[in-house]
């Protein structure tokens, strides 16, 4: 197929005469200019330079939307029937790139600089000192370290994702009982979560699950009392939260395997057994690498449970990079620093995410 | 009158029944395990909104068998029949507290999903150039949004909000929502739009209908399950939200999960008052993943398409 012609093909006879397409160009570089217009007072009377000015930015946003309202318009007007349809993209367009481009190279820049909103001395410039607190900061090293062990928890709740997906595809009674249920704790907030589990469950003295560990045979059960322990608890309970995520995605694969595939590996004489290594899991690969990519972008997020329940604690044991330039900001309120914290692990992130893409790449379409 | 009986199971596959029965056996051993797992918590925090004290430290876990409910929890919160009547700031607090939060979730999936199944729609069935960018490309830079960690964005957006004037908003906290929401958004609806033939399209331009006036009139009717699908999912994902919530809102725009949060952070051993509200707060998507389930399953299997 042809890749250039569109999918949807439509002869039009737009006929555009020189002074439609002259207004669309003028309400485009008019708003604009409108736009710029406001943002140069709004600077001026910032720093003080002018006597008229508005309270806050909000005009500039005014502008800036109706801006992108008279840009949208005048794809139609300058370029009729292909306007129309760049109508369709543009403003998701104009959407994230207003609020993802233009704030993520202002935190680049705030993230060179020491801000305190606290204070009163507002922002200074620091070079990279910032680079260097943040080099010799253990709690972040520790915190970037847990990532990886949290990351690695994901190969266990695949596993058992999987596990449970195999059980609901099997022929059983009650089978959309058993999916509500096994459902349910992905509609559960992380916050509420880990009032739940994590701070009545897991309690000490009264919590069910303490004295079900002491039942076992533990004398004194503390879940968040050493490093190690903290950090199972915590990946536990997180892993609690979204193993019904990748169980579903993984169970639409199962449902989307042909039945004659099984039943010809049956009566080519597999067992079980190798019928599910051999013909099962491999056709199962691609959908759980998507899986697991996207668990691993979900975990790289993980902070609402541990902000709630640990507070990084014992000694940042269980902390994630979210929850410490939360705390950092909380307790601190640098803006500046927190933000340098963010946009490398940002950096890390792309980075090996990119790396996992590729070598996933590299392993499903081997070059001889 | 007994008949003798003429044919007998042979041992062979008697042993083949019992196989069959243990197999049978540990697979619903392992459901029901995994269905307590998951339903405990639940369970857990209704009944302990209904204990008092002793009954907290004595860990009676079934109601009118090892204790007597009593509405103690839910009087903190106002929301008991003796109270229900009477006016409670708490239960006030909590109900604006809901309202903020259904004002974020609903605002910001509906705004998501205008954009959202727009972009989906022209990237299944048009080309697009923007500079050096083409279709993939688009697609790309939409979905790697999801990568985007929120702590990237939560302290810009807390310095740029002040400036605007959109700290505490409503309107702030939509915008942002719907930002991460918007690539799930695109995924699951590139995904139903690529499954509708372009034939039906067709035939409509050619009765006269223009691109758009078919997208509205024909293409979404047939796109609505996925689109409910997709509403669903990142109102699921955006009434949950804590983390930006708790860095951007304070006393007007605050929403469930934070008060949630900074409740059961307080207090010591309240558990009853703190069950109650975990319970009302989780409340409404325990209903909605009940009733939508196959809305939700939906949603997420469409991810695992591609």
């Amino acid at each position: 197929m042809n890749s250039q012609a569109d999918l949807l093909h439509v002869v039009t006879s737009d006929h555009i005469t020189p002074r439609r397409a002259a207004f669309g160009r003028f309400l485009v570089w008019g708003s604009a200019g409108l736009f710029l217009a406001i943002v140069l007072v709004q600077t001026l009377f910032e720093y003080e330079k002018t006597s008229f000015g508005f309270d806050n930015w909000r005009p500039v946003l005014y502008a800036y939307i109706l801006w992108a309202i008279c840009l949208c318009a005048s794809q139609v007007i300058i370029r009729g029937e292909q306007g129309k349809r760049a109508l369709f993209v543009l403003p998701a367009v104009l959407f994230v790139v207003s609020m993802v481009v233009f704030p993520l190279l202002f935190g680049l820049s705030i993230s060179f600089s020491d801000w305190n909103l606290a204070s009163l001395d507002g922002r200074k410039f620091n070079g990279l000192d910032n680079v260097r607190q943040m080099w010799a900061d253990p709690f972040y090293w520790n915190a970037l370290k847990n990532m990886v062990y949290y990351t690695l928890a994901i190969i266990v709740e695949y596993a058992i994702a999987f596990g449970l997906a195999l059980i609901l595809n099997s022929e059983i009674r009650a089978q959309k009982f058993f999916r509500v249920a096994f459902l349910m704790p992905l509609m559960l907030s992380p916050v509420a979560v880990s009032w739940m589990v994590g701070k009545s469950m897991l309690e000490v003295r009264f919590g069910p699950l303490a004295r079900l560990a002491r039942w076992l045979g533990w004398e004194n059960p503390s879940f968040f009392g050493s490093a190690e322990i903290a950090r199972s608890t915590i990946m536990i309970m997180d892993a609690w939260t979204f193993i019904p995520f990748m169980m579903i995605m993984i169970l639409a694969g199962l449902q989307a395997i042909p039945k004659e595939v099984k039943e010809a590996a049956i009566v080519d004489g597999a067992s079980p057994w190798q019928a599910f290594w051999q013909v099962t899991f491999p056709l199962m690969l691609p959908i759980s690498i998507t899986a697991i990519l996207i668990r691993i972008i979900f975990k790289l997020k993980l902070a609402d449970i541990i902000i709630n329940v640990t507070s990084g604690g014992p000694g940042g044991a269980t902390d994630s990079v979210t929850s410490f330039i939360f705390r950092e900001y909380r307790d601190r309120s640098n803006v500046g620093y927190g933000t340098l914290l963010a946009m490398v692990y940002l950096v890390l992130i792309v980075i090996a995410i990119t790396i996992f893409m590729k070598l996933v790449d590299r392993w499903m379409n081997p070059r001889y | 009158m007994a008949e003798t009986q003429i044919f007998h199971d042979s041992q062979s596959d008697l042993s083949h029944k019992t196989k069959w029965l243990s197999k049978r056996i540990v697979i619903y051993g392992i459901l029901i395990f995994w269905t307590i797992i998951c339903l405990f918590p639940i369970y857990w925090t209704i009944t302990t909104s209904f204990k008092i004290a002793p009954d907290v430290m004595r860990g009676n876990m079934i109601p009118w068998w090892d204790y007597t409910p009593k509405w103690l929890g839910w009087k903190s919160l106002g929301m008991s029949p003796a109270t229900i009547g009477l006016e409670s700031t708490v239960r006030e607090e909590f109900v604006k507290r809901i309202v903020n939060s259904a004002y974020a979730a609903l605002g910001s999936s509906s705004l998501a999903l205008v954009l959202g199944s727009f972009a989906a729609y022209g990237l299944s069935r048009f080309n697009y150039k923007f500079g050096f960018m083409r279709n993939p490309d688009i697609s790309f830079f939409f979905l790697s949004q999801l990568i985007l960690p929120p702590v990237v964005l939560a302290l810009p957006f807390l310095v740029l909000y002040k400036e605007l004037d959109l700290l505490d908003t409503h309107i702030g906290l939509i915008l942002l929502y719907a930002l991460t929401v918007l690539p799930i958004v695109i995924w699951i609806m590139r995904d139903q739009f690529a499954a509708i033939p372009v034939e039906v399209e067709e035939a409509a331009l050619v009765d006269g209908l223009s691109v758009w006036g078919s997208f509205f009139t024909i293409v979404l009717p047939i796109a609505l399950p996925g689109l409910v699908a997709a509403f669903i999912l990142s109102l699921v994902l955006t009434w949950n939200e804590y983390f930006f919530a708790a860095l951007l809102t304070s006393t007007e725009a605050k929403t469930l999960p934070v008060m949630v949060a900074s409740q059961t952070g307080s207090q010591g051993i309240n558990w009853w008052s703190m069950a109650a509200l975990s319970g009302a707060a989780i409340f409404p998507l325990v209903v909605i993943g009940i009733v939508l389930e196959r809305y939700i399953i939906k949603g997420m299997a469409s991810g695992a398409g591609k």
